[in-house]
């Protein structure tokens, strides 16, 4: 058998490919993303949230792109910058605002907060506060699904700073030895925590570190094109459908807030930031090109906008009115 | 009753749980091809097949990971750390996932793994392959631990702890593996955190698990020979351990000594004995003795190895002090 190649995503898909049915959906996940994430900033930077909290705007894409091809049958592992990935898997998003909030009504009663959201009936087996803590996690579900004879998969998300973690290289021999169903999504963002990732990572292309595992890389090169990263998942996602064994997905985007929320940023220009933002933020190039096909009209696209706003509205307004967790809930879970 | 090794209890624990629960099954290095470096695995593949006995790549992290993530996914492993002392190398994956996730995430999922751990002193293996790390586990809330001193404990013990819904470490001496005993025919379970007193007695409490079970029943008989009744708790679980039974035991007896293989300073007994000064000291007639290895790692050399080691002598001249 051939060895699998490490290539570079062609990006030749068309807008006009798709319903637009599927394009809305597209867009207003990514809204969903982006306005839930803006409010959470609002809101931690104004004292109502406690903890760490870490965003993920200007990464939407990824998520979007990615779960697009995935039902709730298939699991994911998330990051610590995992917001994002849990509300494209289709999280109700006023238990994930209580959850934040550190309200009884959050998707683990308070106990984990922004960084440790789960969500096991949408597959959704958890954020993560350790760094590069997901892959073998995702790894095992990926073991129980073919040791069960499923056709579901699973998935691990990380950034550039992740894929120097061990845990990775452990992963991903694991999952190719045994041909288990796994996709590695590597969200390059181009920050590990706070260094430049070229200083601290060995390759360029990251994906470059599935050839030594076996397994085909995909360089998507506009990670911020949600359409692009739709079907070069979808591709991957058929072969390790089809029983191949685990593939490598690389999506180049930018992170475009500092590490977490209070990140002073000296490690970057504001000019580099600002540059970013206004020729690669993952909304305008899709708002662009459905506008310019002339798919949807500015109102259309306003009246989507509108209705995010509300579920946004709504979501803060049950975090708020939530209770807290009574005291005498300390040993709850703690054993079964 | 039947007569087996405790090696031999751990293989039928195996093969009653694998038979009555298909989503058990087994993850390790060198367990399915070789049967464990031990012999602990041997003939499992013959019943179970490759699938349910794995032979993984040496990476405890991947091991201990997916076994989580497994879990997680609804199936039911039991993970094999080849020597306790390797456990090291996944311990991110220990305290922070499989003792976390049940908690952290508010009650939505369980995360039944069981860790088997050889530990202990055998053949002169030295710093990396003697160790007894039991009290790490102990202070990790969300994990439990058990350790056997016996066939009988071992094999109710290792059954119980797969049932278990919990994560469990499960230390297994290795120096117990040939140490035949007495099991009872069918069923037999072990409570988790229940202690179980090895003999009766009246004039010294002697808490004690694991392979030192066995040094403190030589103990116990030299005090005999002299008219001194040790009664001797094996403690069996570190955590949740039997508080009731070590405060009843001093109650009746007026005296405390704790004994582990385990390093002294920081081991499991100074919880024990630190319980037992706060919630006993009426009891107690004289002062408690600890007794454990000094604080240094585990040497090569016979002389060193012997210098080191806790023994039924260390055990019996610690407690003469306080008679």
């Amino acid at each position: 058998m051939e060895a699998p190649k490490i290539t570079k995503f062609a990006s030749a898909v068309s807008v006009r490919e798709y319903g637009k049915d599927r394009l809305e959906y597209f867009y207003e996940t990514m809204l969903k993303i982006r306005k839930f994430e803006k409010t959470v900033e609002e809101k931690f930077l104004g004292g109502e949230i406690p903890g760490f909290v870490h965003l993920y705007i200007g990464e939407e894409a990824v998520a979007t792109g990615v779960m697009s091809n995935m039902s709730h049958k298939d699991y994911i592992e998330s990051t610590h910058r995992g917001h994002g990935h849990t509300i494209a898997k289709g999280a109700d998003l006023n238990i994930m605002m209580a959850e934040i909030f550190g309200k009884k009504t959050g998707y683990c009663k308070g106990k984990g907060g922004s960084m440790h959201i789960a969500s096991f009936e949408i597959g959704m087996l958890g954020a993560n506060g350790v760094v590069g803590g997901g892959y073998n996690l995702a790894a095992g579900a990926a073991l129980a699904q073919k040791m069960q004879g499923k056709k579901d998969i699973s998935a691990v998300f990380f950034g550039d700073g992740a894929s120097n973690r061990g845990t990775f290289h452990e992963a991903a021999n694991f999952a190719s030895v045994w041909k288990l169903p796994l996709l590695f999504v590597c969200e390059m963002n181009e920050y590990a925590s706070t260094t430049p990732y070229r200083t601290a990572t060995s390759v360029a292309d990251i994906a470059q570190r599935a050839y030594g595992y076996d397994m085909p890389g995909v360089i998507v090169e506009d990670g911020n094109d949600v359409l692009s990263v739709h079907e070069a998942a979808k591709k991957l996602i058929e072969y390790i459908r089809a029983g191949n064994g685990p593939a490598f997905l690389e999506c180049k985007t930018y992170r475009v807030k500092g590490h977490f929320v209070g990140d002073p940023e000296k490690y970057r220009t504001r000019e580099e930031v600002q540059r970013n933002i206004d020729t690669r933020d993952p909304l305008m190039l899709f708002e662009k090109k459905v506008t310019e096909a002339g798919i949807f009209a500015h109102n259309e696209l306003t009246a989507i906008q509108a209705r995010v706003d509300g579920q946004i509205a709504d979501a803060l307004k049950f975090a708020k009115e939530s209770p807290e967790p009574d005291a005498s809930e300390l040993f709850k879970d703690l054993y079964v | 009753m039947k007569n087996i090794t405790f090696s031999q209890a751990t293989l039928e624990a195996m093969e009653e749980e694998m038979n009555r629960d298909q989503s058990v099954f087994v993850m390790g290095e060198d367990i399915a091809r070789q049967g464990g470096i031990f012999g602990q695995f041997k003939g499992l593949p013959d019943k179970f097949g490759f699938e349910r006995i794995k032979d993984t790549p040496i990476s405890e992290t991947a091991i201990i990971g997916s076994a989580v993530g497994a879990a997680l996914a609804g199936m039911r492993p039991v993970a094999d750390m080849h020597f306790a002392d390797f456990i090291g190398v996944c311990m991110d994956e220990i305290f922070n996932q499989m003792a976390k996730v049940h908690y952290m995430f508010g009650g939505q999922k369980t995360v039944p793994v069981v860790v088997r751990a050889p530990d202990g002193i055998v053949n002169q293996a030295a710093a990396q392959h003697s160790q007894c790390v039991e009290a790490w586990f102990g202070h990790i809330p969300g994990l439990k631990v058990v350790i056997p001193s016996n066939a009988a404990d071992a094999k109710g013990l290792l059954k119980s702890a797969i049932r278990d819904d919990n994560p469990v470490i499960y230390f297994e001496h290795k120096g117990l593996f040939p140490i035949k005993g007495d099991v009872p025919e069918g069923e037999h379970l072990v409570e988790i955190g229940k202690a179980r007193v090895d003999r009766e007695g009246v004039d010294l409490t002697i808490v004690t698990w694991s392979m030192m079970t066995h040094h403190a029943a030589k103990a116990a008989d030299k005090l005999a020979s002299e008219g001194i009744k040790a009664e001797i708790i094996d403690l069996r679980s570190i955590s949740p351990w039997d508080k009731e039974a070590v405060l009843k035991s001093v109650a009746k007896t007026g005296r405390l000594c704790v004994a582990h293989e385990a390093v002294k300073q920081g081991g499991f007994g100074a919880e024990v004995v630190a319980t037992v000064a706060e919630e006993g000291m009426d009891y107690l007639d004289a002062p408690i003795v600890r007794v454990g290895a000094p604080f240094c790692p585990v040497p090569f050399a016979r002389p060193l190895e012997q210098a080191y080691r806790v023994t039924a002598d260390t055990i019996y001249n610690a407690v003469k002090k306080i008679l």
